[in-house]
């Protein structure tokens, strides 16, 4: 009796474990002809329209809709923004990082993102800085110093990893604010933390640490991968930052793109200052010199510092001879549309649509046709200045690369008025 | 003031399907050909105030056939090869030339002519309401954000993606030629070449660039200024308070915090 029930035991156990052996192979491996309909879901990407029939979806209106939420929130009203922002990045390479449920796991996709960010990042902040702060085995560590290059982060960052022990929000704030300390006053504080796991493991209280941060005016923002902290949310509130956390790869994108653009400034955070700054003058090509940044002899390129007539290879840079903080005037430049930003585009009427008289038939920046197939008018946009229509992928384009309505630019009486306006 | 500006842009477009199968041999040779392909868009400057001070040396219609022969030459050089021309009046911009449409595949000089005609006196047209001052500057700003949205739909219609790199540093020459009357000679040896063999050839390279900013004060071309940190308005002298945006400057002008050596004078101070 004894030994039967043993047995049935035995038994059950034994079936356990061939059922976690079925969950492991649904979760890998796939066979070869599953792997298409498993990964890419391409289900998802149809839906029915009115008559029942399968079509796919329409992207391209629901990208415009996404793309105008956007708008709506960066260009509200002229609200003073951070232009001269120092963040840290804080990426958690804990044992949670390691995790799988991303694919091929939870670092490589936040590594991927991290790297597109940080381009996009000194695309629109050409005046600010960057350091990575990684998360490891309880303790934080500083992975690159405050800098304006992005290949350099980008290089470190990714020979680095690997994943292992627990994540110490504590530590990584502690050092963080820190760091951030030493910065000029004129510049906007900031952490970004990627926090794949669950839990923190700190040698104190992280309360007092939030309160350190607060105090500091360092805003804190996390994007979770795994699901809600309440520690986290609670750092996020106390600090000013934002707390989100990321459904699946393309969100996350969505969510730590989110914040490439400077956020609103809050003015008792940064005090108003004049930097002293320096214009460098671009070398002749054909100069051979010594840069001060890598100590090597070069022969053209570079740009010479004019307080002190050291060569530097890269801009935006602080001098290493003499610390002036040297800028091009296009760096400068770049930055004034997060200032005065184009008015977003009204949607045309379907009134105006139907009415082809009044309705041009190219865009007026692509001469793109803006007729569907079959001579229907296609959604378009109209600039309100300028009054010239555009296609919904030269909206995209103008409020989000170009920074430039080229309607406006290219009629001398609407940029009069535009200059007059803005 | 810089002559002629040459926004020039290669690019890789085009569809297979332009090309029925053949034999490998022959599909080879057509995929070089195609791997060569360029998009190129030239913005003229019609500026007529500029035209008349330069008329004794190269009249505007001098200047249009060393135009047009490049444009054939370009046509010339690959039959899949597209251009586009944005004319930059003084009122206004306007595509007036693609080669991809139905009209821009037959008598294309005269169909450009013809529609650089119409722009100019339309442009002329809108002068008239307003007094002119002068010889003004010319609107590249427009015509050249018209020329960076169709190379984005280029780019969004095509297989290929810009490169990243390459639209941070646009790589593209800029000549200002000594002698006007070989315009085209200057044209069709540094600008007809495609980006591929752009990388074997010498070059016109800059000779320094100049990157500094005017001050919003004075106007002045300067090298070292003081930035408003929270409206990035650039000053040549220290203020207490930023005309732009109103802020006032809390504390002593930030020296340079990270000077290592506070007591050596520096020229500019001098």
């Amino acid at each position: 009796m004894l030994q039967k029930e043993s047995n049935d035991g035995e038994r059950r156990f034994n079936r356990e474990e061939e059922e976690e052996d079925d969950d492991d192979a649904d979760g890998r491996g796939h066979d070869a002809w599953e792997r298409t309909y498993a990964d890419e879901r391409s289900w998802e990407s149809l839906q029915e329209d009115e008559s029942g029939l399968l079509r796919p979806i329409d992207n391209k209106s629901l990208y415009h809709a996404q793309y105008r939420r956007r708008l709506r929130t960066t260009t509200a009203a002229r609200i003073q923004k951070g232009l001269i922002r120092y963040l840290y990045i804080m990426i958690d390479l804990s044992r949670a990082a390691g995790e799988m449920d991303y694919k091929p796991s939870r670092m490589v996709v936040v590594a991927r993102q991290v790297e597109a960010f940080i381009r996009e990042f000194f695309d629109q902040n050409p005046l600010s800085q960057i350091g990575i702060v990684t998360l490891k085995d309880g303790v934080a560590h500083s992975l690159t110093d405050l800098g304006g290059s992005p290949e350099s982060h980008i290089k470190v960052l990714m020979g680095k990893l690997t994943s292992s022990g627990d994540a110490s929000l504590q530590n990584g704030l502690d050092l963080v604010q820190s760091l951030l300390n030493q910065i000029p006053t004129y510049g906007h504080r900031e952490v970004l933390i990627l926090y794949s796991a669950l839990s923190t493991c700190d040698p104190g209280d992280i309360m007092e640490t939030i309160q350190k941060c607060k105090a500091s005016k360092v805003r804190c923002s996390v994007i979770g991968l795994s699901a809600e902290v309440y520690i986290c949310k609670h750092l996020c509130q106390e600090t000013g930052g934002s707390y989100s956390v990321a459904l699946d790869e393309s969100h996350l994108k969505e969510l730590v793109f989110e914040h490439a653009p400077p956020p609103p400034a809050i003015a008792e955070f940064a005090v108003a200052n004049l930097i002293k700054m320096g214009f460098p003058q671009r070398a002749a090509e054909g100069v051979i010199s010594i840069c001060s940044c890598h100590k090597e002899a070069k022969v053209g390129g570079g740009y010479t510092c004019p307080r002190c007539k050291a060569r530097i290879c890269d801009l935006p840079t602080e001098c290493q001879i003499c610390g002036l903080t040297l800028v091009s005037s296009p760096h400068l430049a770049r930055s004034y549309h997060h200032l005065f930003p184009i008015t977003p585009f009204d949607d045309v009427s379907p009134s105006v649509l139907s009415d082809p008289r009044h309705l041009p038939k190219n865009c007026f920046g692509c001469q793109q046709s803006l007729l569907n197939p079959g001579n229907m008018p296609a959604s378009c946009v109209s600039c309100p200045k300028c009054k010239q229509y555009f296609c919904l992928d030269c909206d995209i384009y103008i409020h989000e690369s170009l920074h430039n309505c080229p309607g406006c630019e290219s009629f001398r009486h609407s940029k009069s008025v535009s200059t007059a306006g803005g | 003031m810089p002559l002629f500006r040459f926004a020039v842009v290669p690019q890789v477009p085009s569809g297979l399907s332009l090309f029925p199968p053949l034999s490998l041999r022959r599909r080879r040779r057509f995929a070089d050909v195609r791997n060569d392909v360029s998009l190129l868009m030239v913005l003229i400057d019609t500026n007529p105030f500029f035209w008349n001070s330069v008329k004794s040396t190269l009249p505007f219609s001098k200047f249009l056939s060393h135009v047009l022969a490049f444009l054939n030459a370009i046509v010339l050089l690959n039959q899949l090869n597209q251009v586009v021309v944005i004319a930059t009046g003084y009122n206004s911009c306007d595509y007036i030339f693609d080669s991809s449409t139905s009209e821009g595949q037959t008598q294309r000089a005269e169909y450009l002519l013809q529609k650089l005609e119409e722009f100019v006196n339309k442009d002329e047209s809108l002068c008239r309401e307003d007094s002119v001052d002068g010889p003004g500057f010319s609107l590249l700003s427009g015509s050249l954000s018209m020329a960076l949205c169709y190379i984005q739909r280029v780019f969004r219609s095509g297989p290929l993606h810009p490169h990243p790199r390459a639209s941070y540093i646009t790589g593209g020459v800029y000549l200002k030629p000594q002698l006007l009357d070989g315009l085209f000679q200057y044209l069709s040896t540094v600008f007809a070449t495609d980006l591929h063999s752009r990388g074997f050839l010498q070059l016109p390279k800059p000779a320094g660039v100049d990157f500094r900013a005017s001050c919003f004060c004075h106007k002045n071309t300067i090298d070292m200024g003081y930035i408003c940190s929270v409206c990035l308005s650039i000053f040549c002298k220290h203020q207490k308070k930023c005309s732009t945006c109103g802020s006032v400057f809390g504390q002593a002008p930030v020296h340079d915090s990270s000077t290592p050596d506070r007591k050596r004078k520096t020229p500019m101070d001098a």
